[in-house]
């Protein structure tokens, strides 16, 4: 008989995110179709009681928590020690937890302590009988395998987007509290903060509702001959502005800037998109002067409805990666769409 | 007293991105079609974490770097020809599967064993670097395993930047959500650095380094002791190519102001 830890941390303003509030439903759906299984509930953070509570009528038979200053922080030592003792007195056999980045450092750590085997950025989940399978993708989501183990404990981690975020009522629930106590060894690590890559870093925004990419495209040569750098920035920065979007790139762009070319301060690696960059999650995307080579539409493998504008009729989107193709000068084609927003 | 770091890279060989892959289901489990006659490349991530060694330890008096590669001998053997030149390191070689099936667990069991026989290795100056996630497995998991065999409990997931101030303290940039980066100061080494991009650009070719490189390269390769990578109780119940279903709308030869308020009412549906 299966108990299926669902684990996770408060985030910096003591709540449970988004990408855990889905994770426990993945963890209370697998519950429910693994006959007799039992489901526990841990979490750490520096004040779990928030995120407890919101989370307390999840059904799970039993709530641990491991709390204090020492625990605010994403620090991998203190982190480790606090999901060991979570894991070891829920006598865990499947732990489910969000990919967050905190957790996606800390869980293989923790999975090698306790022996056990992990499975990180499953997309979903499947029982046949009594046996756990699980998907998630090889070879930069080149490939997809359902794969069952048998040693125990058996982690995986759940990337955002799979499941719904869990809500329900709170339910009067006693929480273990257990003590993990830190020597020196474990506070070698302070965290001091948050930096924004570079000025313009808020182009990023993962809750956006569309994913607008720019390709290589936007710092060529143009019909006149000439490179229209001013101008391909400030059609950017427009439609990013109108569309509320999230900023995405190819690696071609960000290489450009990266080898100290001039190309566009407000993008920097980290929104590159592709095999050797991100792949993040959004019901829209549109890509703009970028040619959908295979390694950059890895990329695009979360994105819902996609769309691209290309001068080239022909170019990789056209072969079965977008849902429509607009052939057109995205100079004049994307400053149209932002007055219409 | 000594002084500098010793890096150990963990990195091996990935089938080159741009090569499409079939699966084929062996008697030990599920594996590429040709496997072994795939163009390969160094796992891009993991090269991150070599050329940024390469740099720490060219500005730290006394350093070393090891490259620790898990994978068919004669495939990193022929790695071995384009990356010797890129930057200097001891190749620790261990002949086994480089398959992205292979599993994590085993995979970090043979690769701290190879760690722990390394002769002059001083762990307390060690810096274990690695990728955030192979291009293979892509599970961003092996690092922090290989870690936990050594006893190290300072570690960093996704790095861009590792800076070392003049008392030896470590500052550590690492991607966390909404791009940004969490900021860490650590004591020193030993510690676990598993890299993204870095901010170093690849370096070009260098013959003296190659010469150098190879030397210790051919030996290692033939010391290299084999690793089973035993996946006890791990069933593949398919493996297969994810379906490329959409059928693409073109539109041309239509006024661009259509186009514009086409795709202006579906970004605001
Ligand atoms: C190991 C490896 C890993 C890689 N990883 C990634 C990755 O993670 N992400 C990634 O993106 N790439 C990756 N690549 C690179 C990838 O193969 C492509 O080279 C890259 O994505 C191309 O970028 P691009 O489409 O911006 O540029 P190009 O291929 O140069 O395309 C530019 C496009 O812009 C169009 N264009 C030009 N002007 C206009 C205009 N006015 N209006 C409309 N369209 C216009 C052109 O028609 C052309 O299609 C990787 C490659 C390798 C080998």
């Amino acid at each position: 008989m299966e108990t299926i830890l669902f684990l996770a941390h408060t985030d910096d303003d003591g709540a449970l995110g988004r990408v855990a509030l889905e994770a426990l439903t993945g963890a209370t759906q697998l519950r429910s179709q693994m006959p007799g299984a039992k489901l526990a509930f841990g979490i750490l953070g520096a004040d779990t009681a928030t995120a407890t509570q919101s989370a307390s009528g999840c059904g799970a038979d039993a709530f641990y928590a491991v709390a204090g200053v020492d625990f605010a922080a994403s620090r991998y030592a203190s982190d480790a020690a606090a999901l060991e003792a979570i894991c070891r007195a829920a006598g865990a056999t499947i732990v489910v937890a969000p990919a967050t980045a905190r957790f996606n450092r800390v869980m293989p750590g923790v999975a090698q302590r306790l022996n056990g085997r992990i499975d990180t950025h499953v997309s979903g989940f499947t029982v046949n009988g009594d046996e756990l399978r699980v998907q998630r993708g090889f070879y930069r989501q080149r490939m997809v395998a359902t794969l069952t183990r048998s040693v125990r404990p058996w982690f995986l981690t759940v990337d955002g987007g799979v499941f719904q975020p869990w809500a329900g009522a709170s339910a009067a629930v006693s929480v273990q509290m257990l003590d993990v106590t830190l020597g020196d060894a474990l506070r070698r690590t302070t965290v001091t903060g948050y930096q924004a890559p570079e000025a313009n870093a808020q182009t990023i925004r993962p809750d956006a509702n569309l994913l607008f990419v720019a390709g290589v495209g936007w710092t060529k040569k143009q019909s006149d001959g000439q490179v229209h750098l001013d101008e391909a920035a400030s059609a950017i920065l427009g439609f990013l502005d109108k569309a509320s979007a999230s900023l995405g790139s190819s690696k071609s762009l960000v290489d450009q800037s990266s080898e100290g070319h001039n190309v566009f301060s407000f993008m920097s690696h980290l929104n590159q998109v592709g095999q050797t960059g991100a792949t993040p999650r959004h019901p829209k995307g549109l890509s703009t002067c970028c040619h959908g080579e295979e390694p950059h539409v890895v990329g695009w493998r979360f994105i819902g409805e996609r769309r691209a504008i290309n001068l080239d009729a022909n170019c990789g989107w056209a072969q079965g990666k977008a849902d429509v193709v607009y052939v057109a000068d995205a100079f004049e084609l994307v400053r149209k769409i932002t007055k219409l927003l | 007293m000594s002084t500098g770091f010793h890096v150990v890279v963990l990195g091996s060989l990935v089938p080159d991105m741009l090569q499409t892959l079939e699966p084929v289901q062996g008697p030990a489990g599920p594996g590429l079609k040709n496997e072994l006659m795939l163009p390969a490349v160094l796992d891009p991530w993991a090269a991150h974490a070599l050329f940024e060694a390469a740099h720490l330890a060219s500005q730290h008096a006394g350093s070393k770097v090891w490259l620790v590669s898990l994978g068919p001998k004669a495939k990193l053997q022929q790695l071995m020809m384009s990356i010797a030149q890129k930057a200097p390191f001891e190749l620790v070689a261990v002949d086994g599967s480089a398959s992205g099936f292979a599993d994590a667990f085993a995979v970090a069991e043979a690769l701290a064993g190879a760690i722990e026989k390394i002769a002059g290795l001083d762990r307390s100056r060690l810096l274990l670097f690695g990728g955030c996630a192979s291009a293979s497995r892509d599970a961003g998991t092996v690092v922090q395993m290989v870690g936990e065999r050594l006893g190290i409990a300072d570690q960093f997931l996704a790095a861009d930047e590792l800076r070392v101030s003049p008392d030896g303290m470590l500052t550590v940039l690492e991607r966390v959500e909404g791009g940004r980066y969490l900021v860490s100061d650590v004591a020193g080494p030993p510690c676990v650095v598993a890299w993204a991009t870095g901010n170093l650009p690849e370096p070009p070719n260098n013959p003296q380094v190659g010469m150098l490189n190879m030397r210790g390269i051919m030996p290692a390769l033939q010391k290299a002791a084999s690793a089973p990578l035993a996946s006890t109780g791990t069933t593949y119940v398919s493996v297969e190519v994810p379906k490329q279903d959409r059928k693409t709308r073109i539109v041309k030869d239509v006024p661009l102001d259509d186009m514009a308020r086409e795709i202006a009412d579906w970004i605001k549906a």
